[in-house]
């Protein structure tokens, strides 16, 4: 194996125990931990990429890291802030219990 | 890969297990921010340092402390004992693992097959800060605008959403 | 003979890695230089621990440890002895391992701080690019140990603690980076050697070039040691211990060897993030003046540390302890906005560098001074008008 296949392996591997926390947990915080797991993989591939790929002159998979960091602040700031409202509102974070549209 | 990485690759996966699998949210929460700090160092290993100092700086200071912070202030009571007989309609936990491992084992199954570029002999060296910002005020410039609105606007959502609002001492009367 | 004198710790370093073989040459220089760190700092630790409390004994009209040793200079070497004879107390209902790893996690991040910071004259563990950004990516891992000793403690008050010191540290992290990122917009680096190296030379009246020296410098490095001071919780910002009304907070739990490992954290970070503001604004290791330059660098740094402990060891016995409500106003309604109107006066006082005419420097001067003292002045109107700052109301907890 190369080494950009071994760091693809640990970000498949990264993004598949994401995606089995976000599908399986139903506390909806653990759902946004899952969410964040698939988002740090997809990163490392990135950057994995950007060193081994044909095309390392260009800053293009640093950059792109940097801004998924801050969509992922962005998006987990407001997520958990749904989260608490969602939570004073209904008294639970228990995402099956979460199926009324009518408030 | 050479020790270390695979060291924090280990360390990386095993807390990210543990992230979605114990009981305890808040274990939960400091396994994640194992997790972080691990990336954080296969990215130094792979020669981002921008990137491995910006990983630790807003997942580690900012995005766990904010888990942590949800976590305390919400507290789950467990099944609704009002609800408990309500048949679901599907079983969460077999299937969300199927998906999960049949979706792994895709992506596995492509990064072992597919004919990737030979081992290259230089691996790149990472751009100068002094570059990177060049890069991010010059072709990404738009990009780094729209994050920046898009920080502030979710920043400002975040706390209209998250405040609660006063009582105002004239509703405090009327009750 | 003055160069020599200068560099004499870097040439020690070179003469002792020298006697190694080459392959273990790296391991014995990072050795050396996290050996030196360590002692000098633990040294200063002890020593400040003395100095604090002989100057607000002073300050409080007391004499302070004198039962030690002449003066009680050995009162730290007493302190610590108790400290680590004492036992170590762990509540059942702790979690074990948090509660376990809490005090390590708090001090080995200030200790990795250390290796950016330029001591002196090439006298710097790790010269990294992006040097600063390292520092407050390192001082962020604070906020998790400190929460793991609150709630890994199992007891209200220290978690009552954990929460009032993380709200603290993430609300004035926001004003330290960005005061500090007026300093890395005029240098053009995050490399703290590198940002020494841009207050080289010498201005107007033989005096350095050196940050604090600019309108917009001066501000800055104001509100950097007002950020400073709370996200090391120092007195009037030390809420979070508040020994009065919450019994020293996260440490509550914590007795003997792992109190000692906190306490020595808060003091280590306290050096540190000195050191990162006299490096940003004070010029690092450089002298004030020309006619100065033959005392050692290191010597230059370690006077200007000792006079930020002097006015941190002031304040604490000068201020009273801030309101919870008081310290997140004043982190979001003032120091925010005042560090970002640092920055902008930064960046004028970087675009009107190309003046030319007559008089520019004294324009400089007014423009970035105006910049700075109106909004200054509006704000503190604003928020002392309102009553925000006003004289204490007590309300009863509804």
């Amino acid at each position: 194996m190369t080494p950009l296949q071994r760091y693809l392996v640990v970000s498949t591997l990264l993004f598949g125990v994401g995606l089995a926390g976000a599908l399986t947990r139903r506390n909806a915080i653990l759902v946004l931990v899952g969410i964040e797991l698939m988002l740090t993989a997809a990163n490392l591939n990135f950057i994995a990429f950007w060193r081994y790929g044909p095309n390392p002159e260009s800053a293009a998979g640093i950059v792109f890291t940097l801004f998924a960091i801050a969509v992922a602040a962005a998006e987990t700031a407001v997520g958990l802030a749904l989260i608490i409202k969602i939570y004073r509102h209904r008294r639970t974070t228990n995402l099956d219990q979460m199926d009324a549209l009518k408030g | 890969m050479d020790p270390a990485a695979i060291i924090a690759a280990l360390l990386a996966l095993g807390g990210a297990v543990a992230a979605v699998s114990l009981r305890n949210l808040i274990h939960c929460a400091l396994c994640l921010v194992l997790t972080f700090f691990s990336v954080a160092a296969l990215f130094l290993g792979l020669g981002a340092e921008f990137v491995s100092f910006a990983q630790v700086m807003v997942y580690v200071g900012a995005i766990a402390i904010l888990i942590v912070f949800a976590s305390l202030m919400t507290r789950d009571p467990g099944t609704d004992p009002a609800r408990a007989h309500e048949p679901r309609a599907i079983r969460p936990w077999p299937l969300g693992l199927g998906i999960a491992g049949a979706v792994t084992g895709v992506l596995l199954a492509c990064v072992g097959s597919s004919r990737l570029l030979p081992d290259v002999a230089t691996p790149a060296t990472a751009p100068s800060v002094r570059e990177l910002g060049q890069e991010l005020m010059t072709r990404y410039v738009v990009a780094l605008e729209v994050v920046g609105l898009l920080l502030t606007a979710a920043m400002i959502g975040a706390v209209v959403l998250a405040v609660r609002e006063p009582r105002r001492p004239d509703q405090e009367v009327g009750r | 003979m003055a160069q020599t004198l200068d560099q004499l710790l870097v040439l020690a370093q070179q003469r002792l890695v020298a006697l190694w073989p080459a392959p273990w040459q790296p391991w014995v220089a990072a050795f050396l230089g996290a050996a030196a760190i360590v002692a000098t700092f633990g040294g200063l630790f002890a020593l400040t621990t003395w100095l604090e409390r002989k100057g607000l004994a002073r300050i409080q009209n007391r004499l302070g440890p004198n039962r030690v040793g002449p003066y009680g200079l050995l009162q730290p070497i007493a302190d610590g002895l108790k400290m680590l004879t004492k036992e170590d107390i762990v509540p059942r209902a702790a979690d074990q391992w948090i509660h376990f790893l809490a005090p390590i996690l708090k001090v080995v991040p200030v200790l990795l701080a250390y290796s950016v910071i330029p001591f002196g004259r090439h006298l710097v563990a790790l010269d990294l690019e992006a040097g600063l950004l390292f520092f407050f990516a390192v001082g962020s891992a604070t906020e998790i140990a400190v929460f793991m000793a609150g709630w890994g403690s199992r007891n209200k008050y220290s978690l009552l603690g954990a929460m009032r010191a993380i709200a603290q540290l993430i609300s004035y992290e926001v004003p330290l980076v960005l005061s500090a990122v007026s300093v890395v917009l005029l240098a053009g680096t995050l490399s703290l050697p590198a940002i020494v190296d841009s207050q080289a030379g010498h201005g107007w009246a033989g005096l350095a070039n050196w940050h604090v020296f600019t309108p917009w410098g001066l501000a800055g490095f104001v509100l950097f040691m007002i950020a400073a001071t709370a996200k090391t919780s120092r007195s009037p910002f030390d809420l979070p211990e508040g020994e009065s009304e919450i019994i020293a907070g996260h440490m509550v739990e914590y007795s003997g060897f792992k109190y000692a490992l906190f306490y020595l954290g808060e003091y280590l970070s306290l050096f540190a993030i000195s050191g990162v503001g006299i490096t940003l604004f004070l010029g690092g290791w450089r002298a004030p003046v020309a006619w100065l330059d033959w005392v050692p660098s290191y010597l230059w740094f370690g006077i200007k540390l000792l006079g930020c402990i002097a006015v941190f060891i002031w304040l604490r016995g000068t201020m009273p302890r801030l309101r919870a409500d008081q310290l997140m106003n004043f982190a979001w309604k003032f120091m925010l906005p005042m560090s970002l109107v640092t920055l902008v006066a930064a960046a004028v006082w970087h675009a009107t560098a190309t003046w030319t005419f007559a008089g520019a420097g004294l324009w400089r001067w007014v423009l970035g001074a105006a910049l700075l003292l109106l909004p200054y002045r509006a704000l503190s109107r604003g928020l002392t008008q309102r009553g925000r700052f006003g004289p204490r109301r007590y309300r009863f907890a509804d």
